[in-house]
């Protein structure tokens, strides 16, 4: 079966209902036969993003926020720059904006439009943060997201939502918990899970540390 | 375009599902996708909104019923067809039938780092023109339907907001995505009512869109 899309490039039913390793081994031998890529930089790439950046740079980030009331008045302020300081930049987090948590406003991120999300403080974003159910249901019901989350939160509590429909990438600065108070910035770092800092999630107490 | 990728408001796909485990990748394969497509896009043989594009462009029971890195792999080949780089019958035959067409760069192993921490800043200094809203403004947007690459979702379409920060100049998707020229606008970030977009039944108090001040009119006095 053949359909077309627009531009009238050719796609067929049959190629993308193949195995996708297959489908991806064909494509990427292809691709260095001709020329086009250097099968090392494949393997740096996928190193970068499975083994360096993650969301523990975001957690040192929030760390820092939390113990430092300078520093998170600068990231408040040009989150940018803050986050650059400390080492953390590129592609897509080019143009980084943070959201303040407070006991009155939920701040929650998504991109309905794709899978916008700030890779040098979180690295490669969930299967959930790509789905449509996520991208189809964080703008209208945020409460809802949050349960299926299983969590809740306070009835006055206002959600905002935030789209991620330009270049500009949120990361949401969670709330402190108060068992966590006089914690250094390393002990903290535990504390900040990378839902929390997308605002489907709150920092808590580390597994280990909740018996 | 409204197709398949504008999914905000949208009630058909069920409950999100959480990963504790939060594995980045579900089988190798994956990886190489994301790879493929990042190396792709540093040859600079396109920008990221005609990648976006070509995503979007997927028919949508294709685009609904494909995993995320499927849907990757859909727009590069669809990337590397528009472009002469691979050809329809190389993709289907999965082996290099004609020449390479000349690239501008080859990403190589040592430039990966740097490549990537380097990133791509979209915005643009234009010291002669200064932007149209600020702060505080309240505007309505443009209730437009265009057949190309655009970034204000339906939801958002001819509804009344407030400015809440402008960033600057930054690159028109719109016209980036067309091969038109990269055409810098003011960048807002905007702010919602829930109820505005979508009546009583909502929980969110507000949503927050980064618009194009072309997607924006001043608010009627």
């Amino acid at each position: 079966m053949q359909v077309t899309n627009q531009q009238n490039t050719s796609l067929s039913l049959d190629k993308l209902s193949r195995d996708p390793a297959a489908r991806v081994a064909a494509l990427e031998s292809v691709l260095i036969a001709k020329g086009y890529v250097d099968p090392l930089a494949i393997d740096a790439i996928i190193d970068t993003y499975q083994n360096k950046v993650g969301p523990r740079y975001g957690a040192k980030v929030i760390a820092r926020a939390w113990t430092e009331p300078e520093f998170k008045a600068w990231l408040l302020r040009d989150a940018t720059a803050a986050i650059s300081s400390m080492g953390y930049t590129g592609r897509q987090g080019e143009h980084m904006t943070v959201l303040e948590n407070t006991p009155d406003i939920h701040n929650m991120v998504v991109c309905t439009l794709c899978s916008c999300y700030p890779l040098p403080v979180l690295g490669l974003p969930p299967v959930w943060y790509k789905s449509p159910a996520y991208r189809s249901k964080a703008v209208v019901n945020p409460l809802g997201v949050l349960k299926d989350f299983g969590r809740e939160l306070p009835a006055h509590v206002r959600i905002k939502v935030w789209d991620s429909t330009a270049e500009i990438r949120y990361l949401v600065l969670p709330m402190q918990p108060e068992a966590s108070k006089g914690l250094n910035a390393e002990a903290l770092e535990a504390w900040v899970s990378r839902d929390s800092m997308i605002g489907t999630g709150f920092a808590e107490a580390p597994l280990e540390a909740k018996v | 375009m409204n197709g398949p990728q504008d999914l905000g408001g949208m009630q058909a796909f069920g409950a999100v599902k959480p990963e504790p485990l939060q594995p980045i990748f579900h089988a190798p394969w994956e990886a190489r996708a994301m790879a493929l497509v990042v190396a792709m896009g540093a040859t600079g043989s396109w920008n990221i909104d005609r990648s976006r594009f070509r995503r979007e462009s997927l028919p949508p029971a294709v685009y609904y019923t494909s995993s995320y890195y499927e849907i990757w792999m859909g727009g590069l080949e669809g990337l590397l067809e528009e472009n002469g780089l691979v050809s329809g019958e190389e993709l289907a035959a999965s082996c290099a039938l004609g020449e390479a067409k000349p690239i501008k760069k080859t990403l190589k192993m040592q430039e990966v780092e740097a490549t990537l921490s380097r990133g791509s800043p979209t915005n643009r200094d234009l010291p002669v023109k200064a932007p149209k809203f600020t702060a505080g403004d309240w505007i309505v947007t443009i209730n437009e339907h265009p057949s190309h690459h655009t970034r204000l979702p339906r939801y958002a379409r001819g509804k009344a907001g407030k400015v809440l920060a402008c960033h600057g100049f930054h690159v028109f998707p719109d016209s980036n995505a067309q091969g038109l020229g990269e055409a810098p606008q003011a960048l807002y970030t905007v702010e919602f009512d829930g109820h505005a977009l979508w009546g009583q039944q909502t929980s969110a108090a507000s949503v927050c869109v980064d618009c194009f001040e072309s997607y924006l009119q001043p608010f009627p006095k």
